[in-house]
């Protein structure tokens, strides 16, 4: 049996000593859609983040594709969100679709023609060959998640994680991206969606992690989609830990 | 290895003894701005642009050298947004340059290199420290470091040259700078950090580009991004340090950013604003180094950041794309493109009012449509025909639109109808409100809007007030000789 593609064991993560996921355990299997969905400051972007080595973890650990994430990232691909960059930056569309392609190059590499052709392929996927030469300011919302989706394609990954790519974009750009994404699961990838909106979460992941500083529910869609669950994520009954994180914070 | 230890134990004791004795010394007088004696400003001219004095060729080599290093590492400060941290950087050095002085008491560029680099280290360090151990924010641990490693430095310095060597020094052009005072070792100093900025940028030029652009997404496609983030500063602290003695520590800063907020201005992609930075840099610093020659031997930072400055101003005002005067020409011409096509348009209404009958229209009629004086419809009447779009047959007062003319005429009713007709029928607003706004956008409306606007409104041919939308004849490619009933009758 192959390993999962993500795999997380008591992760811990604190800001400032103050910790804002406790204990996460998560197994995540092939091929599936996975939407990871709470309230605001309920840690869905830092889980995502930690699970990259992007954040330090005060402890547990991560595997990706059995091997610990730093050493599998070659197999990830990230989206970002959308307000982490300066879209003034000057850089074209093609050049940051091209960056997907850097953690293949490895240092000292200059992009090939085949990373061009493969960048243009991605673009043209998400329909935004058309500005592959056009500096990325004055984008609409909707144009500058399709160039993150992009550079992601690019990246050729197995597992993705994407930081709220529904945020802010036009309904034309939400059902493409949602279609991109099917896409991507028909060919065996495993996706990991941040997603704000509860009532479309419903219709797009297979799977929904419920989270509030803590796995609340973790299954498919239909089984974890209900009151209970939802009132525990939402619900006023975590002020608890809240507190103790507070107090973990002040103490500690 | 036992000697070398000890020449620094008595380097150390010296550098020490040193402080000491400056601290209880009575103030002599500071050393006076320019060695040379005074000569005209044609002879020091000639002098410079012969470039026989070695003196000469050093201080505008070593000036270039230096702009180009800084234009380099100042795109990426701009692109970062980290302007302040050169200003910091710059002058958490001084403590250095004067301890490295100290260290034997000369000029000796490794000893300042080294000194320097080490107080914009440590400055940086504490920057960093102040961040993360407190809950202080970027800007203040900057300024803090900033004044306090400077006000270190001024110390150190006004001291040295209280020394009885030490207002023969020199030291004081490390404040405001002195081409002029650029030797042969330090052309050579220049040159290496200089060429190990450009061959750094350009072996990871894109690994700089991804970690300043995204450095979230550069973590996650697997690269050091502390470690590039710290490369720069030391290239930065480099460059700072080279610069110094032809900028000083105060003007330096400017130097970093001048050049490559210029070069900003003028272009959308990194690697051009890049060489457009180094050519900017370099170009200013020779202009420095050859004025401040000029005005015998007047400090060289001042100039070369004014020389920086009139190519920032000219990109601000002369830039094609974000340049004012580019600015005020596009709003110009298009506030005349706008007038032409409200003339056009009142011509129509002109003619609509007579259902199309007859095909010239009077200055008088246009006038009473326009509620305006005859004399401003005649200037109005001259632009159209300035652009082809009416003749304006001899003393007739009036004026025939050509076939262009009556495109556009047709095109800015139909957009004014389309829009209105949008406005009342899918938006839901009020007949009587919409005019207003149909007067702006059918300036603006695009031909793939106005085909979406068409296809969602059935092909609509009345407007909300029951107007006809005229479409648009198609445009013939030879004009014919005249435009009888303008091709279509209401």
């Amino acid at each position: 049996m192959s390993p999962p593609p993500l795999e997380i064991h008591d992760l811990t993560v604190a800001y400032h000593k103050k910790p804002v996921l406790w204990g996460v355990d998560l197994v995540v299997p092939p091929g599936k859609l996975v939407g990871i969905v709470g309230p605001n400051g309920a840690g869905k972007s830092t889980l995502i983040k930690a699970a990259m080595g992007l954040l330090p973890v005060s402890s547990g650990w991560v595997k990706v594709f059995g091997e610990p994430v730093a050493k599998n990232l070659r197999r990830v691909g990230y989206v970002p969100q959308r307000e982490s960059v300066d879209w003034d930056f000057p850089v074209s569309v093609m050049d940051v679709v091209l960056m997907g392609r850097y953690g293949k190059l490895g240092l000292l590499k200059r992009p090939t023609k085949a990373d061009h052709d493969k960048a243009r392929e991605c673009l043209d996927k998400v329909k935004m060959l058309p500005y592959a030469n056009r500096q990325i300011s004055n984008l609409s919302g909707g144009q500058q998640q399709r160039v993150f989706l992009a550079r992601a394609l690019a990246q050729e990954s197995d597992l993705y994680f994407m930081d709220e790519p529904f945020s802010g974009v036009d309904a034309a750009t939400e059902s493409a991206i949602i279609a991109l994404l099917h896409e991507l699961r028909a060919a065996g990838k495993t996706l990991l969606v941040v997603h704000h909106d509860l009532p479309t979460a419903r219709n797009y992941f297979d799977m929904l992690l419920l989270l509030n500083m803590r796995v609340v529910a973790f299954g498919p869609t239909e089984e974890v989609f209900n009151y209970e669950t939802l009132q525990k994520t939402y619900g006023g009954r975590l002020t608890i830990l809240s507190e103790v994180a507070e107090a973990v914070r002040v103490k500690g | 290895m036992n000697s070398r230890t000890n020449r620094t134990t008595v380097r150390l004791l010296y550098l020490l003894s040193s402080l000491l004795y400056l601290l209880f010394t009575t103030p002599a007088h500071a050393a006076r701005i320019g060695d040379l004696s005074e000569t005209s400003l044609w002879d020091q001219a000639l002098r410079f642009l012969t470039f026989q004095d070695p003196s000469v060729r050093y201080a505008l080599l070593g000036s270039m050298l230096l702009g180009i290093s800084c234009g380099l590492l100042g795109s990426f400060l701009v692109v970062r947004k980290m302007a302040l941290v050169g200003d910091a950087l710059s002058h958490a050095v001084l403590p250095g340059v004067a301890l490295g002085f100290l260290w034997n008491m000369s000029k000796d560029p490794v000893a300042i290199f080294i000194g320097a680099t080490l107080a914009g280290l440590l400055g940086t360090a504490v920057v960093n420290l102040l961040k993360q151990t407190t809950p202080l924010k970027e800007d203040t641990a900057l300024g803090l470091v900033l004044a306090s490693f400077f006000a270190v430095g001024i110390c150190l310095v006004t001291m040295i040259q209280r020394l009885p060597t030490g207002n023969k020094s020199g030291i004081d052009k490390f404040l405001f700078g002195q081409a002029a005072a650029i030797g042969a070792a330090d052309v050579q100093l220049m040159a290496v950090v200089t060429g190990l900025v450009v061959v750094v940028i350009a072996l990871f030029y894109k690994e700089f580009l991804v970690t300043s652009f995204d450095a979230g997404f550069a973590r996650a496609v697997g690269l050091p991004v502390q470690a590039f983030h710290y490369g720069l500063m030391l290239l930065l602290a480099f460059a700072v340090v080279i610069a110094l003695q032809a900028v000083g520590v105060v003007l330096v800063s400017a130097m970093l950013i001048t050049p490559a907020a210029a070069a900003y201005l003028l272009t959308d992609r990194m690697h051009r604003m890049l060489l457009l930075a180094a050519v900017f840099g370099m170009a200013a610093g020779a202009l420095g180094a050859f004025l401040s020659f000029l005005g015998n031997n007047l400090p060289t930072g001042p100039f070369m950041v004014l020389a920086a400055t009139a190519v920032f101003a000219a990109a601000f005002l002369f830039g094609p794309r974000h340049g004012i005067v580019a600015r005020w020409w596009r709003q110009r011409s298009r506030a005349a493109r706008i007038q032409r096509e409200n003339t056009l348009k009142a011509i129509y209404h002109v003619l609509e009012a007579r259902n199309f009958q007859g095909e010239g229209v009077s200055f008088s009629e246009l006038a009473e449509r326009r509620r305006e004086t005859e004399e401003e419809i005649q200037v109005q009447a001259a632009a159209l025909a300035r652009h082809e779009l009416a003749t304006l047959p001899g003393e007739a007062d009036a004026l025939f639109l050509t076939p262009a003319g009556w495109q556009t005429a047709c095109a800015i009713v139909r957009n004014h109808r389309l829009w209105e007709l949008y406005l009342t029928h899918t938006a839901q607003i009020a007949p009587d409100h919409v005019h207003e706004d149909a007067e702006k956008i059918e300036h603006v409306l695009g031909e793939d809007m106005v085909r979406e606007l068409e296809r969602r409104l059935n092909y609509a041919t009345k407007d909300p007030h029951g107007k006809v939308i005229p479409g648009v004849p198609v445009m013939l490619e030879t004009k014919p000789e005249a435009t009888p009933g303008y091709g279509r009758s209401a």
